[in-house]
């Protein structure tokens, strides 16, 4: 598909509740590129995406991929979901009951297109189901499946037809944690071999943190903010965006070196140690998490102290928060330290004065970004 | 034992039901998966004969298909006789009494395929019919099953509509419940029981090899 298509979801949808879900987007969709779409629960996140499948009409407005026109209500426009090409993964797989697995995912591709591939000797399906791992569940029905394996059922099924953009709505909330972890990288992996680009409703930051590209946070009906993972979450547009997406500094890293347990970071050039929690090997990207709270500021770095981390910074601005102030910092990446009135007094901290910051290596959390 | 009227009967219910079977299911469709805000008031008149006395029914089959209605000139005019006291005319009042019968488990079958599936399948490139002959279809075998034998063995057993459309001809219209009436009405009280008795084990027989055949489906199902 072309690389420069870009998605346009400008629609209105009124609920008896009274609850409208009226966004405005548009962001242009690379192949293998996930936009995320993120925010609290009863958003309107599965709205959006169900239009985009063309599951629910919108009261008004538009939706449109490259310059294929799919919803325009104002001009009378309808796509209905079969020749829009999109691939739909549901929080639950939603397999065929009766059919066995391998007929589940060829449910969606023509039968010519099934024969010829067989007769010319490759597998069209091959590349999907090694990737996901059902090869070996060819023969099973839905019902003999574990939750895990069902998603990924669900998942070859969405991709055989190779959709020109695949939807997937919360697809691994469902999942016990180890394997909503694999499921995820290897979703990434699948994307970006095919080439698919992906649009992800989910709720969970960690999701949105290790799948997403873009990101589209929604809150109330609306798109807030839209932008890369990165500058929406160290830039969120205004407070409500901010606390949907969590008090933490969302910092893009490099794992350097592993060693004794200890993980050493490069963030934007600085160095920056780190407890390992789970087995993260050198060279891969990463997004760093720390929260405000664990960041104490020192006038000059102690000899001895448990922290592992002391940055050298240099104030931006100290906002006043009641009794805390948030203090802005510059260490070679933004960072913001919360400290009280008492210790910003007795450190006499002013915009411009020279502070060390201190981090344990055990208060940053880690995300990997799956490749 | 008045094996005539057992043949038509059995010959009466297979067709009806072949014909229910063609009819409802497109009907049942249009039911459930139609958003026309009327559509209740099909419901209602598929459901009537649930609740309208044969005789009534019966009635107004007869003045429909009669020589003083246009279909019935228009039927007579092609076959060269009239439909009342005739095997079709019988069916046609047959398929009327049983629709809901086959109508309503269709329906109520079909609407409990979950949803999604249906979306599943509309994302995936398939058509709504296609999707219906795919999933629909092959999910609501339970359903058609029991709307099959429901029909199969209400028009076995129907007596008022047969008697106002069909009268009482021998191997024409005389259907093993007028048979029994019959017997009845001139004392052969022995005709009677045994005739009886055949049609209540007939009966029971279907129903219950269908209920077994559907808890076999049912456990298969869900295993």
């Amino acid at each position: 598909m072309d690389s420069r298509a870009s998605l346009t979801v400008h629609t209105e949808r009124r609920f008896a509740s009274g609850f409208t879900v009226s966004p405005a987007l548009e962001t242009p969709v690379s192949p293998g590129s996930i936009l995320v779409l993120f925010g609290p629960s009863a958003a309107g996140k599965t709205t959006i995406l169900r239009q985009i499948a063309g599951l629910d009409r919108p009261d008004r407005g538009r939706v449109q991929l490259g310059d294929e026109v799919w919803c325009d209500v104002e001009r009378d426009l309808w796509q209905p979901p079969q020749i829009r090409r999109v691939g739909v993964v549901f929080q639950e797989p939603m397999l065929f009951p009766h059919l066995t697995v391998s007929r589940n995912v060829t449910y969606g591709v023509r039968p010519q297109v099934r024969r010829r591939d067989g007769t010319s000797g490759s597998d069209p399906f091959e590349e999907i189901e090694t990737i996901l791992n059902t090869a070996d569940l060819r023969n099973r029905f839905p019902r003999e499946l574990s939750g895990g394996e069902a998603q990924r059922v669900a998942l070859a099924r969405a991709l055989a037809p190779r959709p020109r953009l695949l939807l997937m709505d919360e697809p691994f909330a469902a999942l016990d944690a180890p394997t909503r972890v694999r499921l995820r990288r290897d979703v990434r992996a699948l994307l970006r071999r095919t080439g698919t680009p992906a649009v992800l409703v989910t709720h969970d930051r960690t999701e949105a943190l290790a799948m997403g590209d873009t990101v589209a946070v929604v809150i109330g009906g609306r798109i807030r903010q839209l932008g890369s993972i990165s500058e929406v979450f160290s830039h969120p547009a205004d407070v409500d965006v901010a606390a949907s997406l969590g008090v933490e500094a969302v910092l893009p890293a490099r794992i350097t070196a592993a060693a004794d347990g200890l993980l050493t970071l490069s963030v934007n050039g600085v160095e920056l140690h780190v407890a390992q929690r789970e087995p993260m090997p050198p060279g891969i990207e990463v997004y760093a998490c720390i929260r405000a709270e664990d960041v104490t500021l020192e006038l000059r770095s102690p000899a001895h102290a448990s922290a592992r981390n002391h940055l050298s910074a240099r104030v931006t601005a100290i906002a006043s928060e009641g009794p805390i102030e948030r203090v802005s910092l510059d260490c070679g990446f933004v960072l913001d330290a919360l400290i009280t009135r008492r210790s910003r007094e007795e450190l006499q901290l002013v915009a411009g004065a020279a502070v060390t910051a201190a981090i344990k290596a055990t208060s940053v959390h880690l995300v990997a970004r799956y490749a | 034992m008045d094996w005539a009227a057992l043949w038509l009967s059995v010959r009466l219910a297979t067709t009806t039901t072949l014909v229910l079977l063609a009819i409802g299911i497109p009907i049942a469709y249009w039911i459930v998966f139609s958003t026309r805000r009327w559509k209740f008031l099909v419901e209602a008149v598929v459901a009537l004969p649930l609740v309208l006395p044969p005789t009534v029914l019966g009635f107004y089959v007869l003045m429909a298909i009669g020589p003083l209605s246009p279909l019935g000139r228009a039927y007579s005019s092609l076959v060269g006789h009239g439909l009342p006291f005739t095997f079709e005319g019988l069916l046609i009042a047959s398929v009327l009494y049983s629709l809901p019968f086959a109508v309503q488990p269709f329906s109520a079958e079909f609407a409990s395929v979950d949803r999604r599936l249906l979306e599943a399948s509309f994302s995936l490139g398939v058509s709504r019919l296609t999707t219906f002959r795919r999933v629909v279809l092959p999910l609501s075998v339970r359903g058609l099953v029991t709307g099959v034998v429901l029909s199969f063995a209400h028009t076995l057993g129907e007596f008022g509509v047969v008697l106002m459309v069909g009268g009482n001809l021998p191997g024409v219209t005389r259907t093993v419940s007028i048979s029994i009436y019959d017997s009845v009405q001139s004392l052969d009280y022995a005709a009677a029981s045994r005739t009886s008795l055949l049609l209540l084990m007939l009966s029971f027989i279907i129903l219950a090899s269908t209920y077994a055949l559907q808890r076999s489906v049912w456990i298969r199902a869900r295993r």
